[in-house]
């Protein structure tokens, strides 16, 4: 394109990031044990010249397309380039401060290795939200996306980095808890869908039930998670002591119940509410037309007013998955395991490794959820019209 | 109808004070949920010096995410700042996923234990609607006023604080009343990490197996949450009753 020799502004304040990660801020920190602060290290003090200037330039790269170039696919391209350079480099430097087959130091990414890759994947981000991907592009992005770290990671790449030292030691409680995270963030969901879907029909219906049932809800919301998990625990521990069949079923004051109980509650406003909108939105004339067309009442419901309020459920049940995802990490502190185990653990030991092996995977999962349901959403949005 | 709702408010913020002031009088109402002798009345520490201090970590944040967020949103809605405007609401959606115990136990490698991680924490959660508001606010201001605006000869400045932030006040102040709330529940977790504030009744229920401190700290938070949001509806609604008249 002539005559497009602007400097970009995002591109500016980007770099300038960058520049500052690069000159000012430790790109490693190397750390006798894990609880130990760490030394600061810069990219030349742990790679080969050869690999650093490597870096350097494919960073270079990236800088000075983000300030010159405007094609949201080349800058894609320049970000993701650099994003790579990074990952390479941090990996290369746990190599290279790990003496072979020592287990006790760690060498933890610093803050200059983060800025910098905050800075990328902005330009990442920005690329991706101008190129306006569809809702197909989008999951396929996020699969790519996952795929690739998923490879990196079993084949060994970051093992020496502090991290993955900290999930090497705990592996198989990783896997375990990942799978308690899961299973609560989305079986509380399911359950609430369950109850939350005809009650947002009932109050739809009756007018005179909505603001109660909805005022009620909110109220729920207000009370902060910590202490509704702890409010349960009461009642479900007297219950699980008077009634042996309760206690049989796995039903206890700590753990697993009091924490489904309470994200199910949690979860019941956002469904409730908008399953009301989403009837509220569907037109009298739909319905109007469908009952002239001699359907039921009951077919009315599914395949009229249902489906046609459905893009707006499902915004709901995204709203609580993420929200889900979020609060079962604090389940963890009454035991109810998750990922939430990991980061309190971590912030009882001043491990910050520790946090990051239960934090990383969380968001990404929240991310993931995200990404998918609002590509549903935009899908489901589109067919009508 | 409105007559009940301001009673039950009152009552509310009557028996949140007495309980704030006198906690020892609602010992009886606490101690059937108290086993083998536990005090049924939280001890550890003052009541009411504790919910000032979570009360004030909230407003602390809210305020400097107020300031940052509005600054914000007017900057990428200028004409300068049009560059970062779809790259801002990227990030207004990612942030979101962000689970806030997250934030906070990656602040405290940074900034220590105490105060400083749970400010941080809810300075940054509470960005996300005030900004997402902001946005909102500013861009669907109607063209045609903004036309008349400029036609009456006002200059982008007088245009954007007498035409354009009047009008996207409303969903502004929506966007900080959602983050006072979210942010009185959010700060109970500040207090894994040491900082001063109800969740520290919380978690020493937890901790002895108290369900009255837990009921305690749950009860006033959650009454503080409501209240706020009340008290804010309140003063956005007297605002615009106010801006009616004139």
């Amino acid at each position: 394109m002539p005559g497009n020799f602007k400097i970009d502004r995002l591109g500016a304040l980007l770099t300038a990031m960058g520049a500052a990660a690069i000159a000012l801020l430790p790109f490693v920190l190397f750390k006798t044990n894990r609880i130990m602060p760490g030394d600061p290290q810069s990219l030349w003090n742990v790679l080969a010249p050869a690999a650093a200037w490597a870096c350097l330039a494919a960073v270079a790269i990236a800088a000075i397309i983000a300030l010159t170039l405007a094609d949201a696919r080349v800058r894609l391209a320049a970000a993701v380039l650099g994003i790579v350079a990074v990952a390479l480099a941090v990996a290369a430097a746990g190599d290279a401060l790990t003496p072979a087959g020592n287990k006790i130091v760690r060498v933890a990414p610093g803050s200059g290795f983060w800025l910098l890759l905050i800075a990328l994947a902005l330009l990442a981000t920005d690329a991706i939200t101008r190129l306006r991907p569809g809702p197909a592009l989008r999951v396929g992005l996020l699969a790519l996306f996952a795929a690739v770290a998923g490879m990196t990671l079993a084949h060994g790449t970051f093992d020496n980095l502090s991290v993955m030292r900290e999930y090497a030691v705990s592996a198989s409680r990783f896997a375990h808890e990942v799978r308690q995270h899961i299973l609560l963030a989305f079986g509380s969901l399911a359950a609430a869908v369950l109850v939350a879907l005809p009650v947002g029909i009932l109050c739809h219906r009756i007018p005179r039930l909505r603001s109660g049932i909805l005022g009620v809800l909110n109220m729920v919301q207000t009370v902060p998670a910590i202490a509704l998990f702890g409010i349960l625990m009461a009642p479900l521990g007297a219950l699980a002591a008077a009634v042996p069949l309760a206690a049989a079923l796995g039903i206890r004051g700590i753990g697993t119940a009091p924490a489904v109980i309470a994200l199910f509650l949690y979860s019941l406003l956002p469904i409730v509410a908008n399953t009301v909108a989403g009837l509220k939105r569907v037109s009298p004339a739909a319905v109007e037309a469908a009952r002239g067309m001699g359907m039921t009442r009951w077919q009315i419901l599914m395949s009229i007013e249902l489906a046609l309020a459905l893009p707006v459920i499902i915004t709901g049940i995204r709203i609580v998955l993420v929200q889900n995802i979020g609060l079962v990490t604090i389940a963890a502190l009454i035991g109810a395991g998750g990922l939430g185990t990991f980061v309190f653990q971590g912030i009882g030991q001043t491990a910050i490794d520790l946090v990051l092996l239960g934090a990383i995977p969380t968001v990404a999962l929240a991310f993931s959820a995200a990404v998918v349901l609002d590509s549903a959403v935009e899908v489901m949005d589109r067919k009508p019209q | 109808m409105p007559g009940i709702a301001v009673i039950l408010r009152l009552t509310a913020l009557g028996l949140l004070t007495a309980f704030l002031l006198t906690p020892q009088s609602f010992a009886p109402v606490f101690a059937p949920f108290t086993q083998y002798g536990a005090p049924p009345i939280y001890d550890q520490g003052n009541l009411l010096s504790l919910a000032l201090s979570h009360l004030g970590t909230v407003c602390l944040a809210a305020a400097a995410s107020t300031l940052v967020a509005v600054s914000l949103g007017i900057l990428v809605t200028r004409g300068s700042g049009a560059e970062f405007l779809p790259l801002s609401r990227s990030l207004v959606n990612l942030g979101q996923t962000f689970p806030p115990v997250a934030i906070l136990a990656l602040a405290v490698p940074l900034v220590g234990f105490g105060e400083k991680p749970t400010l941080i924490a809810l300075f940054a959660y509470g960005l996300l609607p005030i900004f997402e508001n902001t946005l909102i606010g500013l861009q669907t201001c109607p063209p045609a006023l903004l036309e008349a605006a400029s036609g009456m000869g006002m200059s982008a400045r007088q245009r954007l604080m007498s035409v354009e932030l009047p009008l996207a006040m409303p969903l502004i102040l929506e966007g900080v009343r959602l983050s006072l709330v979210i942010n009185v529940g959010t700060a109970t977790i500040g207090s894994t990490v040491a900082a001063k504030g109800l969740g520290e009744v919380i978690i020493a229920g937890l901790l002895s197996n108290n369900t009255a401190f837990i009921l305690q700290g749950g009860l006033v938070t959650g009454l503080m949450a409501i209240l706020l949001y009340d008290a804010m509806s309140a003063i956005e609604r007297r605002m615009f009753k106010a801006a009616r008249i004139d």
